[in-house]
């Protein structure tokens, strides 16, 4: 069974850095969402946390493409995660969770797994 | 004279050690020794009893052969167990005759506890102690499909991978929260137990097992007090030893509380004619189940028996190292630090899965104890240490860091000897590399990713593509100057094609002279290079994306992701006003505070959205940023000079804050120190550093292209007696040089060695203009002076740039839910164990 989810607005396109990410707060936990406005699809979003190290960093790293895949890198030991699977370049036994994410109008939405406080209040 | 008889009670690595001890020694002529064992088996070696299941037989494990003993005229009875011992008339009963004794000695060893548990009869269940419990295991375990043993400790993991080698899915389940509770602490223990899950074998603590029943699917079932349920076709009890005393016990001899035969340092016990050894003594109200203890014993009773009045069994080192499913576990002495007032190092290493603690003494002099999971090489020195209570070094942590050589030669990558560490995160050597490449590895990401070499900490990255281009270069390979993927060119190169084309941004430079979209090599490299050319503010719109994080955020991220800040404070000169600011500031917000090498104050432990805030506090004070986060001057340290001191013969502060004010914010390949010292007795250290000035009675001296750090090297002596228009005007020749042609994070002592001529090539360029570029750099960094302004100053006056402080952009008031803090020497600091 497919766990519930919704699209959550999680910011506005003003709050988004070209080239660069910037950290949310979703009910699925703190998300980088970066906007590369050279690339289609431009808007990525990734959890904001290290896998390696567990700190919430990820929207401050570096962005860019490894032999064309869009990544960003790691601004505490520099490891790249792949932004449209989350893999990490270095060992792909490690991932990073991705979330799928539009643009409505100005709103950032982002597809996260609906709190579970809410299933059972509904 | 008739001989007196020796009988030896169990043939077990103990005993049998005894008797080769006792039979090469004198008091061998006076006795015929008897030596009764229980098992079919000549003594075989049960520490490496799961190589049994393995290929290796009962020979091959074997301590000694029957001609041995028949060699040595050791009367062996195998098979032959005693019953009873008649300490009256010094006799032994076994269920073959009466002999009688002399001398007694009991080596009777252990046996396995199996916990009482209803079920534990279950002909499904088994003990792993000799080769006919592994016999059953293994004739049990051919219509099995589950096997579970009871026990996560040293003896319960071999008999788990024993389990796994029959093809068996393994599981252990402990009683505590933790595998191997004696021998290691709670991240020891989760480390392992991550490793030995990684391996296929199950886990499960805290389970305490209420009973064994027929089960559903699989044969038993196991039922836990937490009410949870394990189907296992087999189960293998490994909860522990306890000492064979039962002989002992019924001819009356001194029992402890806990079982084990009592004895006295000479490994006798209450019967002066009969002695115990090994698992099956009880010596100072300790039972030592280790071999090497008890072959402590077996040597201590053979020198008693031959009349040695020093003979003394005086307790033994409970150390262990082994290695358990092919992980390395080690431990020594006070492995958790029970000793009063006991303190801990740690380190931790995630990735690959190393764990190491040091237990030392409150003095920090001695090691008490030590944990290692993952990696034994530290062992032997830690134990050296432990057990000889030599005194520890100025820096303990070293012993268990990832070894480091340090100070190695000041030379060129080519000079550095096969044995110079590159990588000291994960200890790869010069020759390590070269292997690497004589196996074909022709490229730096191949090389990185067979040696890991500069994938820790990364400090190494400079200095391993210096090697790995200077070893491919002599195997007549081309090295490709790309600075990556996205810029056929050197970073020289693009330098130039910057300040001639007049690039301002990456996205021109990259559109007419790269390809793709730039990565974190590429672009923290531009953003420097268009910092050096153009000196617009590092948080121009276009130069965000550019710059690593210490950059973006103009402070340095920590590895809990808060920052650090390090306000400027030219030449170490600061007002008691200032000072009390700092405090203030760091009070205020909680920061932990420490005095740099470099005469600054690092306040350490600000969230992101802090940073504005506490930066507003610091310029109102009259603070500047101190590019402490930046591949730029970081601080010209200095001596207190001729205003104080009774040597000083220039004013070393007084130059040391002009040149720290002329240079700020200047970014450069990488950092650049600097220092002056107000006279020859260099109390500023001024020749460990970029740039380094030494005060002489007619001016000053001028040093360069030396550092300390991970390759230490002492500077130069470039010029001499130089006025002070002369000193600024040569260092920024000099500086200015580097930074248009030293390669993508290249100190100047690097930078300087690769120079095609070196230090005389340098001194005719900068000091006789051989290149008659003198006026263009000095040009040059006059316009980067002259541009100069605080980043930080702009960046709290612009709502805009200060947008890109908000941690979470939705929720303002969010705290970042990690960092989490614990308290030391009086200070907060990250609680992450990993220090």
């Amino acid at each position: 069974m497919k766990a519930r989810t919704t699209w959550e607005a999680v910011c506005t396109v003003e709050d988004l850095v070209p080239d660069s990410g910037i950290a949310v707060w979703t009910e699925a936990g703190p998300v980088a969402v970066f906007y590369l406005p050279h690339r289609l699809p431009a808007l990525f979003a990734i959890q904001h946390t290290d896998p390696f190290t567990g700190a919430n960093v990820l929207a401050r790293g570096i962005t860019g493409d490894l032999n064309g895949e869009p990544v960003v890198a790691s601004p505490l030991y520099k490891q790249h995660f792949s932004l449209r699977t989350g893999v990490c370049l270095e060992d792909d036994a490690v991932r990073a969770r991705i979330y799928p994410v539009l643009l409505d109008g100005h709103q950032i939405r982002l597809e996260v797994p609906v709190a579970q406080r809410e299933i059972l209040a509904a | 004279m008739s001989k007196k008889t020796l009988i030896v009670i169990g043939n077990g690595m103990v005993g049998h050690h005894f008797l080769e001890q006792f039979v090469a020694s004198p008091a061998a002529q006076a006795y015929t020794v008897r030596v009764f064992g229980e098992e079919k088996q000549i003594a075989y070696d049960r520490v490496h009893l799961s190589e049994y299941f393995t290929g290796s037989s009962h020979a091959d494990l074997a301590m000694a052969t029957a001609d041995w003993y028949a060699e040595h005229e050791i009367d062996l009875h195998l098979h032959e167990p005693v019953t009873a011992i008649d300490r009256d008339r010094r006799a032994v009963q076994t269920t073959k005759g009466s002999y009688h004794y002399d001398e007694l000695v009991l080596a009777t060893g252990s046996y396995p506890f199996v916990p009482p548990i209803a079920g534990n009869d279950n002909p499904h269940c088994f003990v792993y102690r000799t080769l006919a419990d592994l016999d059953a295991i293994r004739a049990d375990a051919e219509q099995a499909r589950i096997g579970v043993v009871v026990g996560g400790g040293l003896l319960g993991l071999e008999a788990a991978n024993a389990l796994k080698s029959l093809g068996l899915e393994a599981h252990v389940v402990e009683f505590a929260p933790r595998l191997m509770p004696v021998q290691l602490d709670a991240d020891g223990g989760a480390l392992l137990r991550q490793k030995i899950e990684d391996l296929g074998v199950r886990v499960h603590t805290e389970k305490a097992t209420t009973a064994i029943v027929d089960g559903d699917d699989a044969r038993l079932k196991m039922t836990f007090s937490d009410e949870t349920e394990l189907d296992t076709d087999l189960i293998v009890f490994s909860a522990g030893i306890r000492p064979q005393d039962t002989l002992a016990r019924q001819c009356g001899l001194a029992i402890g509380e806990r079982g084990g035969i009592v004895i006295d340092n000479r490994c006798t016990t209450s019967d002066p004619h009969i002695h115990a050894i090994g698992e099956c003594a009880l010596w100072n109200q300790k039972i030592f189940g280790l071999v090497a203890p008890g072959y402590t014993m077996a040597r201590t009773l053979s020198a008693a028996l031959n009349g040695d009045a020093d003979a003394a069994f005086t307790g033994a080192d409970m150390s262990t190292k082994l290695k358990l499913l092919g992980v390395d576990v080690g431990s020594i002495g006070d492995a958790h630090g029970q000793s009063p007032g006991a303190r801990s190092i740690r380190f931790v290493d995630e990735q690959r899965g190393h764990y190491r603690r040091m237990v030392v003494s409150p003095d920090g002099k001695k090691l008490l104890g030590a944990i290692l999971v993952g990696d034994n090489s530290h062992y032997d020195t830690l134990l050296q240490y432990a057990l000889n209570g030599i005194d520890l070094p100025d820096t303990p942590e070293a012993l268990i860091l990832p070894e480091s050589q340090g100070g190695a030669p000041a030379l060129g990558a080519d000079a550095l000897p096969d044995t110079a560490s590159i990588c000291s995160c994960h200890n790869v050597t010069k020759g390590d590399i070269c292997g690497v490449i004589d196996n074909g590895c022709a490229d730096l990401a191949g090389i990185k990713a067979e040696t890991r070499a500069s994938t820790g900490c990364g400090g190494c990255a400079a200095l391993l593509k210096n090697v790995v281009d200077s070893e491919l270069e002599k195997r007549g390979v081309a090295v490709s100057k790309d600075l990556c993927e996205h810029f056929p060119y050197s970073r020289q190169e693009l330098f130039h094609l910057v300040k001639v084309n007049g690039i301002r941004t990456f996205r021109t430079l990259i559109n007419q002279y790269g390809k793709g979209h730039g990565c974190d090599i590429c672009k923290p490299a531009v953003g420097s290079i268009l910092a050096s050319c153009w000196n617009e503010h590092i948080l121009a719109t276009d130069h965000v994306p550019l710059q690593d994080t210490n950059d973006t955020f103009m402070a340095n991220m920590q590895k809990n992701g808060t920052y650090s800040i390090v306000p400027r404070i030219p030449g170490g000169e600061i007002t008691p006003d200032k000072l009390i600011v700092l405090g203030e500031v760091a009070k205020q917000y909680n920061l932990y505070t420490k005095i740099t090498g470099g005469q600054r104050v690092d306040l350490f432990g600000a969230t992101l959205s802090e940073l504005p805030e506490i930066w507003e506090k610091l310029i109102a004070a009259g603070f500047e940023t101190g590019h402490a986060y930046g591949k730029s001057l970081r601080t010209v340290k200095s001596c207190v000079g001729s205003t104080w001191c009774r040597y000083g013969v220039q004013d070393s502060v007084g130059m040391a804050i002009l040149l720290e004010n002329r240079y700020k914010g200047l970014r450069a390949p990488h950092k650049v120190k600097m220092a002056v010292s107000g006279c020859t007795r260099e109390c500023a250290e001024a020749q460990s550093k970029d740039i380094g000035v030494i005060a002489t009675e007619n001016g000053w001296n001028l040093y360069v292209c030396g550092n300390g750090g991970m390759r230490p090297r002492h500077a130069d002596l470039f010029a001499t007696d130089l006025s002070d228009d002369e000193l600024i005007r040569t260092i920024d020749r000099v500086l200015m040089f580097y930074i248009r042609t030293a390669d993508r994070l290249q100190r100047t002592s690097v930078w300087m060695e690769n120079l095609e001529g070196g230090l005389d090539y340098l001194k005719a360029v900068v000091l006789e203009d051989s290149l008659g570029l003198g006026a263009e750099l000095e040009q040059h960094m006059a316009d980067i002076v002259s541009t100069y302004q605080c980043e930080w100053k702009t960046a709290v006056e612009d709502p805009d740039k200060r947008k890109r402080f908000r941690e979470f952009v939705n929720a303002p008031d969010k705290k970042d839910p990690v960092q989490q803090w614990t308290t030391e020497r009086d200070q907060r600091r990250p609680a992450l164990e990993s220090a």
